[in-house]
């Protein structure tokens, strides 16, 4: 296994570093852009922000560009269909506060065909140089390079597709940086009949090349709007604020360390040092409270030990959003051996983890008393409690919210999502069915089961967690 | 944006192709209040400047519309239907280099259509769609239109499928079929129909076959509605959808009500290309999400409101239970939204299924087909032609017969319990 210190990337302690966004099809394009526009409104000083708040955030997304009055995104844009694009070019325009690069993005006239082939062997290398000359160019404007983040759905054919085509080229060409792979997860019943192969294929391959993969479930964001926002009719740019609302609460500035006055410079590597300690974890969800409307959110006040306590049996239970918590579900006492656990007695089926970063923001952070997210039994045994948990507080506020607490858990939540999406594909797979759509463009049935078996590995590692 | 090129063979497909036009130009006119040539009306139509000196006319591509070319070949081994088109009020909207025709037809014979004029205008016909091709800044899709009974559409139709197969291997072909009715006036038509479906099984991406039985039955449905007076006020006469108000000939034709239809269906296939949306959906997504096996291609249409006000807001869950999935897709939805009704309706909801229903027109076409057969009726007036074999006849009953089995096998999973299949065990 990976030690701590091979992980991590030799960086200054002082002066910020910058992280390049690529965002890739549709869904990676437009949460990427809710994700600047948030951080961006977040980090204003007439918000009350510290200077070094609003520096550090600045310099982590955003840079100069010679003719362009505001900041400038460390973002490439990549599509290979135009529409999507323009909007999101717009859009940030249309803020007035900051704006993409003159020459951050490249797009085709053709779309994917919702094809993971077309768009991992055809569009990719088709567009590598391209792209990688984009991404090369936004590098070189970073006085410190922090690492990647590429964004990008599942389901469809380019994100996933050319996205799982172009980090693998990212790797290659960037041996020593991080790369971070922010993944949206389709609605069950979906909208995209062959999307749980194209989720197969991309888990499988990007396994092998990102650092971690941050994920995040239509399915549970959707809930998270209507159960808690009470937003009627939901719609995507709804459910891409909520997942910019809780990507911006991990990655705003924040103390790393035990003090008062010093942000962490290394974001991306911090978290990875953090989460991801072994090669074969590497999925993380990310669950972040409260979350709820700006009227509801007017009659409301949080203490910190209500926000500490909700968040702990979230864990626990893999209760995705703050409603609807399992409190049924507990922890065997302490002292009681770690068995795998029966099926039958749900009361034993808790969720096991190997690690967990807890970000902390607000009034009196540093009075929050996280003791009760170090119990051994909420980690699996050759993990010790005191390596495993990470917290990083700020008093700085974030987002409209007085206190806002959030977990990036490397556990088994996700492991009941992807035996979904495995069964599924493979029942399809085992008619073949669609399978010629991708043979067409290269992929073959060995390599599908080359795909099945990571995966299904992947699903084996967290079971045996405990 | 993508664009898509119509190529209209024999006489069904240059009568719907006609309407198709007529359609969708009063579609976009009813859309595009400004006269601005904009990417929407880029899919099936250039913008040309005709008053340029250098002989070829100049494609426009912003700005105002000039004059509207559609995107489209037109082939016909007889000159009646072409060029009652050219007398009409779209004559304008083709190129006279777009037409290609013959005088003396394909009587009905599926051989001359195929491998007599196949060979004879191969050149002539490459060199137009090449053109017309070149034209498109970014080509997804060919759309033929044709019938199956006769001798150019059915025989020349699919010869260009092949022909498009080999030049144009990276755009897509969809087609849509008329299949004769079982009292067809031409005898021949199951031979044409069969050995046009070997091709199509074999050469095309998505078949839409399209019953001329069902048109009849749709159209006498309306008429009756129409006259009893009771359900006439249900009927929007003047919507798109049913008018027979057809700009280009004055006198309402028998065919022309039927053909509306299935132009319609054309027009709303292609409504996502064409207009933006919540949810587009491109052409080669259709081909992705329905088609699990290369060649069970064929998708069984159905259209709404045709004559009635249904409510077309009808969520696809609730009609899930009563449609029975196969096990390995139980939610095999693929879903798209467009912002821009039909002419003279405020929603419309086009429904295409991968069924394997589609085998009893197949069955029986074969059974038409076997009849015949038996008895080598006519059979001689095909095997005069150049290339045409006995085999011919024999490979194309057998393709026939294969696909109907593939679409049995699928049946018979029918009713069974759902189980999931065995997972990969992997060691820890």
């Amino acid at each position: 296994g990976l030690t701590r210190e091979s992980v991590r990337q030799s960086a200054p302690r002082s002066g910020a570093m910058s992280m390049v966004l690529l965002q890739l099809g549709q869904c990676g394009n437009q949460i990427g852009q809710e994700l600047l526009e948030l951080v961006n409104t977040d980090g204003r000083n007439d918000l009350g922000r510290p200077d070094s708040y609003r520096a550090i955030s600045l310099e982590r997304f955003f840079r100069q560009e010679a003719g362009t009055d505001v900041p400038v995104a460390r973002a490439v844009l990549v599509d290979m269909e135009p529409k999507v694009i323009s909007h999101t070019l717009a859009k940030a325009m249309k803020s007035g506060q900051w704006s993409y690069g003159n020459h951050s993005h490249f797009c085709q006239k053709q779309g994917s065909g919702n094809n993971w082939a077309n768009g991992f062997c055809i569009h990719g290398p088709r567009h590598e140089e391209a792209v990688l000359d984009l991404v090369q160019r936004e590098v070189e404007q970073c006085e410190r390079f922090g690492g990647f983040i590429a964004m990008m759905s599942l389901a469809g054919g380019t994100g996933s597709g050319l996205g799982t085509y172009i980090t693998q080229c990212l790797r290659d060409m960037y041996p020593n940086s991080f790369i971070l792979n922010q993944l949206t997860w389709p609605y069950g019943t979906g909208e995209v009949i062959v999307q749980d192969y194209n989720a197969v294929l991309t888990l499988s391959h990007l396994y092998k090349t990102s650092d971690a993969l941050l994920i995040h479930e239509n399915d549970t964001v959707h809930k998270i709007c209507s159960q808690l926002m009470n937003i009627k009719q939901i719609s995507f740019t709804d459910i891409n604020k909520v997942i910019a609302h809780q990507l911006g609460s991990v990655l705003q500035p924040v103390c790393t360390r035990w003090s008062i006055s010093e942000y962490g410079s290394n974001p991306l590597g911090d978290l990875l040092e953090s989460l991801v300690t072994h090669p074969e974890y590497k999925l993380l969800s990310l669950m972040n409270i409260p979350l709820m409307s700006d009227k509801s959110l007017q009659f409301s006040t949080f203490t910190w030990p209500a926000l500490m306590k909700n968040l702990r049996q979230m864990l626990i239970a893999n209760a995705k959003m703050e409603a609807g918590i399992d409190w049924q579900m507990k922890l065997p006492p302490a002292g009681h051996p770690s068995v795998s656990k029966p099926f039958s007695d749900r009361k034993l089926c808790f969720n096991t983890s190997l690690a967990n970063l807890l970000v902390l923001r607000g009034k009196e952070v540093f009075q929050a008393d996280t003791d009760s997210f170090k119990e051994q039994a909420l980690y699996t045994s050759w993990m010790p409690a005191d390596s495993a948990l990470s917290v990083w507080r700020t008093s700085t506020t974030f987002n409209k919210y007085e206190k806002s607490a959030s977990i990036v858990s490397n556990s088994q939540c996700l492991q009941r999502s992807l035996d979904r999406i495995v069964t599924k594909a493979w029942d399809m797979f085992a008619s073949r069915a669609y399978v010629h759509q991708y043979m067409k463009h290269g992929i073959s049935e060995e390599d599908f089961l080359d795909c099945f078996t990571t995966v299904e590995q992947v699903i084996a590692s967290y079971s045996s967690l405990g | 944006m993508t664009q898509s090129v119509l190529v209209q063979v024999g006489q069904c497909g240059n009568q719907v192709g006609c309407r198709f036009w007529d359609l969708v130009l009063r579609e976009h006119a009813n859309v595009n209040k400004k006269g601005i040539y904009d990417e929407a009306l880029g899919n099936f139509f250039r913008n040309v400047d005709t008053r340029s000196t250098n002989g070829d006319d100049t494609n426009l591509h912003k700005g105002k519309i000039r004059s509207l070319k559609a995107r489209a070949v037109l082939i016909d081994m007889e000159e009646g239907v072409v060029n009652e088109l050219l007398q009409g009020p779209l004559r304008d909207v083709f190129d006279s280099k777009q037409l290609i025709t013959d005088v003396s037809g394909s009587g009905n014979n599926w051989a001359v259509g195929n491998r007599q004029y196949g060979c004879q205008y191969r050149d002539r016909i490459l060199d137009v769609i090449r053109k017309t091709a070149e034209h498109c800044d970014c080509l997804q899709c060919f759309f033929l239109i044709h019938s199956m009974g006769g001798g150019t559409g059915s025989g020349l139709g699919t010869f260009l499928l092949s022909l498009l197969e080999d030049e144009f291997p990276e755009v897509y072909r969809f087609v849509t079929s008329v299949y004769p009715s079982a009292d067809d006036d031409v005898i021949t038509s199951p031979y044409n129909s069969v050995l046009a479906m070997k091709e199509l099984t074999e050469h095309a991406d998505c078949v839409l076959p399209i019953e001329n039985q069902s048109l009849i039955d749709i159209v006498n449905k309306i008429n009756q509605m129409a006259n009893s007076g009771k359900s006439a006020s249900a009927i929007k006469l003047q919507s798109t959808l049913i008018s027979g108000q057809s700009k280009v000939k004055r006198q309402e034709k028998p065919f022309d009500a039927m053909n509306n239809i299935v132009a319609n269906l054309l027009l709303n296939l292609t409504s996502s290309a064409r207009f933006e949306g919540s949810l587009n959906m491109d052409l080669n997504e259709i081909t992705m999400n329905l088609v699990p096996y290369p060649r069970l291609h064929y998708l069984v249409s159905s259209l709404t409101p045709l004559y009635t006000l249904a409510d077309v807001n009808i969520p696809t869950r609730r009609l899930k239970p009563s449609l029975q999935f196969i096990p390995w897709n139980q939610e095999g939805w693929k879903t798209s939204l467009c912002s821009v009704p039909p002419v003279g309706h405020t929603h419309s909801l086009l429904a295409l299924a991968n069924n394997t229903c589609v085998k009893a027109t197949f069955t029986d076409l074969k059974d038409r087909f076997v009849k015949l057969y038996k008895k080598k009726a006519h059979i001689h007036h095909y095997l005069h032609v150049d290339g045409m074999e006995q085999s011919c006849f024999t490979e194309a009953k057998n393709s026939l017969s294969s696909l109907i089995e593939e679409y049995n096998q699928l049946d018979a999973t029918k009713g069974l319990p759902v189980t999931n299949m065995p997972r990969l065990s992997i060691a820890t």
